[in-house]
Formats: C-alpha cells, sequence, structure tokens
C-alpha cells in the first residue's frame, strides 16, 4: 500500500491533462454556448472557428520565432495570440455580414441557421487546409516543464514522477484570466449587460433601445476571442492538426450542452465535467491499483475502463444521461 | 418548421432538363478523361443519391435534422463484413461462445435496467440501486467479454483474426445493412426525438462517432483498421472476364481492349444494379409520398401543433420516419462498400459522408425525392471534378510561369483542398438564393 505514490500517479495522469484539456473544452463550449444565447442557433462552424484562429496564431508564432522573437520561458504563441483574435473576429465579422445576417433578417427557423452554418464549416475547413495544408504542427517553445519528473522525484523521494507542462499551466492561467474578463464584461459593463439582456428576452431588450446588430457583433468578437484561445491552447498542449477541431465538435457541444446551453457558468462546469470523465474512464489504471494493493494484487491488465478511441461515446453518454433527467443542463440553461 | 410553404408552379419539364444535363456530364467525363472514370463517377453518384433519398425522407418529409449519415453509412459496411465473408471456424472455436455471452449479457443487463427504471419507486435508492447494478454488470461483462476478444484476435491475426462473417451471398448483406442502421436509428430515436432539433442532430453526430471508433477497434468484429479485404461481388471478377472466350468474343467484336473493356462491363452491371435500387427506392417514396400516410407526414412536419390536435402521433411518426430514412442509408452504405470490395474504417470523415450528403438533398431540393437524386449525381461529380478542374485552370492561369516556380506549385497543392471550399460555397449559395433547391418540392 503506498498512498502517496498512486495519488501521484494519479494526478501526474488524470489530474493535471484533465485540467488542462477541461479548461480548452470550457473555451471552446463558451463560444458555442455565447452564440446560442444571442443568436440563437448550434454553431457547427465552431470547430472550424478554433481551427482557423489556432491556424492564425501558428502563423504568426512561426513568424516571430524567424525574427528572433520570443518570451523567453513562455511560448511565442502567447504575443501571436491576439493576432489570431483580430484574424478571427475579421472572419467572422465577415461571415456574419455576408452569410448570416440574411437569416436574422428573414427570421429563419434555427435548424435552417444550424444547416448554413454546416456550410459554413466547410467554407472554413478548406480555407485552413489551403493555407496551411493538413500537416501536423508543433508550434510550442520555451521551456517544457514547470514540475520535471525527475526533479520532482528527487525532490520528494517518491518512484512515481509529477510532470506538469508548461503549456498545461498555461492553458489554465490563460483560460482563467480569459474567463474572468469574459464575466466581467457580461456582468459589470453596459455592453455585457445589454446583451445577456437581448439573450434573456429579445424583445424586452428591443424595446429598451438595445441595438441588436451591436449586439451580435460584440458576441462575435467575443466568441473570436474565445475560439482562437481555445484552438491556440489546445494545439499547444498537443499539436496543430486540421483534423483534429472537427472532432473537438462533439466534446465542445456536449460541455455546452450538459452545464445548460446559453449559461456560460454551465460551460466551464460541462467542459470540466467532460475532461474529467474522458481521461477518467479512457486512463489505465494499473498503476494506481498497483500502489494502492499489496504487492500480490498487481493487476494483469491494463485496469482500463474503456480503450482510449472511445472517449467520444463518454462525451456522448453523459451527454444523453444529461438529456434525458435534467433537459436544461446542469446549470440552468435555455430550453425549448 | 411551423412556417408555411409557399408552392409556386415550376415547369414540368425542367426535372427532365437537369437529368439530361447531368447526363451529359457523365458523358463529357467519358469523352474527355475515360469511360473508366465516367462510370465510376456515375457508379458512386447512384449510391450518393440513394444516401440523398434516405436524408430527404428524414429531412424533407418530416424536419428531422440527422447528421449521422457517416454513422449509419458505415453500418452498412459493416453489414457485408459480417454478411459476406466466410466465417473463421477457428476464431468461433476460440472464443465465438464467449462473445456471445458476453454480448448478450451486456444489452441484457442495460435492456433490464431501461425496463426496470419506470417499474421501480422514484426516489435516490432507485438511482443508486440501478447504477450499482449496471456498474457491476459491467464488470462482469469486461471478464467475459477480454479473454474472448484475445482468443479471437490471436487467431491468425495477419490474415483474419476477426469471427468472419456468415458467407452469405452479398447482395443480402444491402438489406442487412439496412436492418443494422435501422437498429442504430431506432435507438438514438427513442432518446433523443422527444428533444429539441439541434439536439437531435448533437446525439446523431455523437452515435456516429461511436460507430466509427466501434468499427476501428474492434478487431474482433470487423479487423479495426487491419480493414477487411477482399469482400466477395455479386458481378464476376474482370481477371475471369478477360479469360473467357465469350467475353473475349465480344470484346473483339466491338473491338474494344479486354483489360478496358472488362473493367467498364463490371462497372456497367453495378450500375444495372444500383439503378434498380434507385428505382424501387423511388417508387415506393413517391407512392408513400403521395398515400394518406404521406400527406400526413407533411401535415405534421409543416405544422405540428396542428397535427397533434387532428390526434396524429408525432413522435412515433417521427420515430418511424427517421428508422426508414436511416435504413436506407445504411442500404446505401452497405452498397458502397460491396463496390469498394473492403471495408475501411478509417475512411468514413464526418465531412464526405455526413455532410456532403446534406449539400445534396439541400442543393438538389429537400422534399423531392428526384431532387436528392439529382443533388446525389451533381454533387459527387463535383465533389470528384473540381479537383481536375481546378487544377486545369491553374495550369492554364499560370501557363506563363515556368515549372519550377513556387506560386505554381503551391496553387496546384492549394487545388488538392478546393472541394471543401466549393461545397461551402455551393451549400451556401443554394440556401441563399434558391432554399428550395433545383427541383423544388412540388
Amino acid at each position: 500500500m503506498d498512498l502517496l505514490n498512486a495519488l501521484v500517479a494519479f494526478t501526474n495522469f488524470v489530474v493535471v491533462p484533465a485540467t488542462a484539456y477541461g479548461a480548452q473544452l470550457a473555451l471552446g463550449a463558451l463560444g458555442v454556448t455565447l452564440i446560442y444565447g444571442v443568436l440563437r442557433f448550434s454553431n457547427f462552424a465552431h470547430g472550424e472557428t478554433m481551427s482557423f484562429g489556432a491556424m492564425v496564431v501558428v502563423l504568426v508564432t512561426a513568424l516571430f520565432q524567424s525574427w528572433g522573437l520570443s518570451l523567453g520561458p513562455l511560448p511565442t504563441a502567447l504575443l501571436a495570440l491576439p493576432f489570431g483574435i483580430l484574424a478571427t473576429a475579421l472572419l467572422l465579422l465577415a461571415t456574419d455580414k455576408a452569410v448570416y445576417k440574411f437569416y436574422r433578417k428573414v427570421k429563419a427557423a434555427p435548424v435552417m441557421l444550424v444547416i448554413v452554418s454546416t456550410g459554413v464549416m466547410f467554407v472554413m475547413n478548406g480555407v485552413v487546409r489551403m493555407i496551411v495544408g493538413t500537416d501536423d504542427r508543433r508550434f510550442a517553445d520555451g521551456a517544457r516543464f514547470v514540475v520535471n519528473a525527475r526533479e520532482f522525484k528527487a525532490w520528494s523521494g517518491l518512484s512515481e514522477g509529477l510532470a506538469i507542462r508548461t503549456t498545461q499551466v498555461i492553458t489554465v492561467v490563460v483560460a482563467m484570466i480569459t474567463v474572468a474578463v469574459l464575466f466581467w464584461f457580461l456582468n459589470k459593463t453596459r455592453t455585457g449587460k445589454s446583451m445577456r439582456a437581448y439573450s434573456d428576452n429579445e424583445d424586452l431588450a428591443l424595446l429598451s433601445g438595445i441595438n441588436p446588430e451591436r449586439v451580435v457583433t460584440i458576441t462575435w468578437l467575443l466568441v473570436a476571442a474565445l475560439a482562437t484561445i481555445a484552438g491556440a491552447l489546445y494545439g499547444l498542449d498537443k499539436s496543430f492538426k486540421p483534423f483534429i477541431f472537427q472532432q473537438l465538435l462533439l466534446p465542445v457541444f456536449a460541455a455546452a450542452i450538459v452545464g445548460g446551453i446559453g449559461n456560460p457558468l454551465g460551460a466551464i462546469a460541462g467542459g470540466f465535467v467532460i475532461a474529467f470523465s474522458e481521461v477518467t474512464l479512457t486512463y489505465a489504471f494499473k498503476k494506481v491499483v498497483t500502489y494502492l494493493g499489496p504487492d500480490s494484487w498487481a493487476p494483469d491488465g491494463l485496469v482500463q475502463l474503456l480503450s482510449t478511441d472511445y472517449k467520444f461515446a463518454v462525451s456522448f453518454a453523459i451527454l444523453i444521461i444529461v438529456l434525458l433527467f435534467k433537459p436544461t443542463g446542469l446549470f440552468k440553461g435555455q430550453s425549448i | 418548421m411551423t412556417q408555411t410553404r409557399i408552392q409556386p408552379q415550376t415547369g414540368a419539364a425542367r426535372a427532365p432538363l437537369y437529368f439530361a444535363l447531368m447526363a451529359a456530364l457523365i458523358l463529357a467525363v467519358g469523352l474527355l478523361q475515360s469511360w473508366n472514370s465516367a462510370l465510376a463517377i456515375l457508379n458512386m453518384g447512384l449510391i450518393s443519391a440513394i444516401m440523398a433519398l434516405g436524408v430527404n425522407l428524414q429531412w424533407g418529409y418530416a424536419g428531422l435534422f440527422n447528421v449521422g449519415v457517416m454513422g449509419f453509412t458505415a453500418l452498412g459496411g459493416l453489414a457485408v463484413v459480417l454478411t459476406s465473408m466466410p466465417p473463421v471456424p477457428a476464431a468461433w472455436a476460440a472464443g465465438g461462445l464467449r462473445m456471445g455471452l458476453a454480448l448478450i449479457l451486456g444489452s441484457g443487463a442495460i435492456i433490464a435496467a431501461v425496463l426496470a427504471w419506470p417499474r421501480l419507486p422514484k426516489g435516490r435508492a432507485r438511482g443508486l440501486l440501478l447504477t450499482g447494478f449496471l456498474i457491476v454488470a459491467f464488470f462482469v461483462y469486461r471478464g467475459l467479454f477480454d479473454p474472448a476478444v484475445e482468443a479471437i484476435e490471436a487467431v491468425d491475426p495477419s490474415v483474419s483474426g476477426y469471427l468472419g462473417g456468415l458467407g452469405l451471398p452479398v447482395i443480402l448483406s444491402w438489406a442487412v445493412g439496412g436492418v443494422l442502421a435501422a437498429g442504430a436509428a431506432w435507438l438514438v430515436a427513442k432518446t433523443a426525438l422527444g428533444l429539441r432539433s439541434d439536439y437531435l442532430a448533437i446525439a446523431t453526430l455523437g452515435i456516429a462517432e461511436i460507430i466509427i471508433a466501434v468499427l476501428k477497434n474492434e478487431d474482433w468484429l470487423s479487423r479495426g483498421v487491419k480493414n477487411v479485404n477482399g469482400l466477395p461481388r455479386p458481378v464476376p471478377y474482370e481477371i475471369d472476364l478477360q479469360q473467357a472466350t465469350w467475353f473475349l468474343e465480344l470484346m473483339n467484336k466491338i473491338g474494344m481492349d479486354p483489360v478496358t473493356g472488362s473493367s467498364i462491363f463490371v462497372k456497367l452491371l453495378y450500375a444495372g444494379f444500383f439503378l434498380a435500387v434507385i428505382v424501387l427506392i423511388v417508387t415506393a417514396m413517391e407512392l408513400a409520398l403521395k398515400s394518406p400516410w404521406g400527406r400526413m407526414m407533411r401535415a405534421i412536419r409543416d405544422n405540428e401543433v396542428a397535427a397533434e390536435a387532428m390526434g396524429k402521433d408525432v413522435t412515433g411518426r417521427h420515430l418511424q420516419i427517421f428508422v426508414l430514412g436511416a435504413a436506407i442509408i445504411g442500404f446505401a452504405g452497405a452498397m458502397m462498400t460491396t463496390l469498394d470490395g473492403q471495408l475501411t474504417p478509417t475512411t468514413y470523415q464526418p465531412l464526405r459522408y455526413t455532410f456532403l450528403v446534406w449539400v445534396m438533398v439541400i442543393v438538389g431540393g429537400s422534399g423531392n425525392n428526384w431532387g436528392a437524386v439529382l443533388g446525389g449525381m451533381l454533387i459527387w461529380f463535383l465533389w470528384v471534378e473540381v479537383e481536375p478542374i481546378g487544377g486545369w485552370v491553374v495550369n492554364l492561369l499560370t501557363a506563363g510561369l515556368d515549372d519550377g516556380s513556387a506560386l505554381k506549385a503551391g496553387l496546384i497543392e492549394r487545388v488538392a483542398y478546393m472541394r471543401y471550399l466549393t461545397m461551402g460555397i455551393i451549400l451556401l449559395v443554394v440556401l441563399r438564393f434558391s432554399p428550395r433547391g433545383l427541383l423544388p418540392e412540388k
């Protein structure tokens, strides 16, 4: 029985990666939820929006690196982030003007907008592929680890190492700052309040003189920032692959719906619920069980509940369970 | 879907004209590229048309938003393997029985839990009891399942390592594909149909990803990423044709090279099969559309509340049409895998198998079966031909540049991804300027 080592192994392989992943999902889900709250449709192009933002960050990072610009131990990508947000904001505003605005004007059914967003998804996907191709790109630089497994072992005297990568810490810190700024904006500023009012009750908001087009513009700006940050952080943490963002769509949607779609707080909770369930259920607990039990108990198998490829099944199962038992999500979101 | 649909009269000549144009496009490919490419486009176009018919049934008739087309297509592919491949007796002996037991136990536990839920008294105890039951059942299931998988996958892994199929004629597998897809659709619909339309969409998106994950991972079932090659065919092999005297004489008579001729002959046979299926499905769907059932479906689509007030079982009808549509997609998926001759789970991508079919339905004209067929053929044609046409345009534009120029090389590389952009733009333009599609609903 070795509780400490088991705890360290669990932290190293489950808690740390799931926290970083949860923060990325939460940012993605916040974007989905904002669009849902204000524009009232599920945006299938959100994965590609994240992909586009991340791509701009990757390209600008490469440019900065070629100039020799760097942030020392921090990844250069942080410097490139504002440019990514700017480019994505321009893209989203242009898309809104060219595509979505018309359907708002004719008051199209929400499902129509969902189909329209799949068209936008195709276009964005094509644009990203045409600009950078489909290769895998790593763009993280700077210090690799905040806590190094070998140093941790030497420091603690445990046989199990704990490694925390710089990108994981940055993911969590940046996500926290982003969420804090977002909530400050939504709750304290006049514009943010008008946005919430519009989301809660469109008619009343219009009556009190809120300009709907302005609310929509600001929503897209916020979504651009959230999507770019989410995409760039995910790319920093893993690597940038245009294909991967398509597959993030399901967990991101699941996070938004599980938390209660239209509710920003719910999106964050949903992100972490999905991330922790995915990582916990697909982690091979062999090491932890071996540490916990007496020596003779060491399991033969991996003690893995589900193969890693079934992580979709986890987000899906949680989604279905929540929808069946609590259709408005964990936090009260909008329903019907 | 509560908006009323205004129905202007459209020229009756529109459909034949468009189909003639479509035929001309395929003929042009035959003349300019090769007859083999033209027939390949025709065959996949016909299969795409059937998939579009399935989606059209769900969307055009009932307004159900299904983005799990890829999953139902893949289930059709799995059906081909399970039906037509010869069984692997060694694998069956090694773990067949245990696998069967594990699957019966697993599904039995879930069914028992679902049945018990409404019958047990409400309260926290019920939730805890059933959760505990399911967790225990899961571990018992894994206890049976894992060794069975290991035993089956150990049987000659480079050639088989899976249970194989039933060794039945491959044509049967098309119907089996429909049944498998219908079963999966029933499960999704039972859980998600009562919810909002975009929740159904997300649910179907999820189930499709799970089906692909199963196909990739469960080697004992589908050989996973090792693929199943050499699926039986409903048509003769080119090699055999090239040695058959009657075929050589025939080729001699029309003055065609037997190698090219055999490949074209095989493709024509497939085209015949697929056309027969399309005619059957379209006829059945048109008859259904004109029947009281079809009128009821459209009434439900156009005004759910009114239909419900008239005593129509809206959710029941939705369930029915969702399952039917999925069955058609599964049928087409099985046809596609038969045509390919192999099952490769890694090739299933949502953009290609789900959203492209949606482009077909919208462009063709949702609610119109002939529109779905036309959209399927046209969009598949563009999907295949955008790349060569784009390459040709780039070559024309950059004719002045020398071959080594980075701009030219870059442009040619980019053209490969043109198809996504093109499909998106086509979809957006059609939705904006002609939302009823090429052949609007009558």
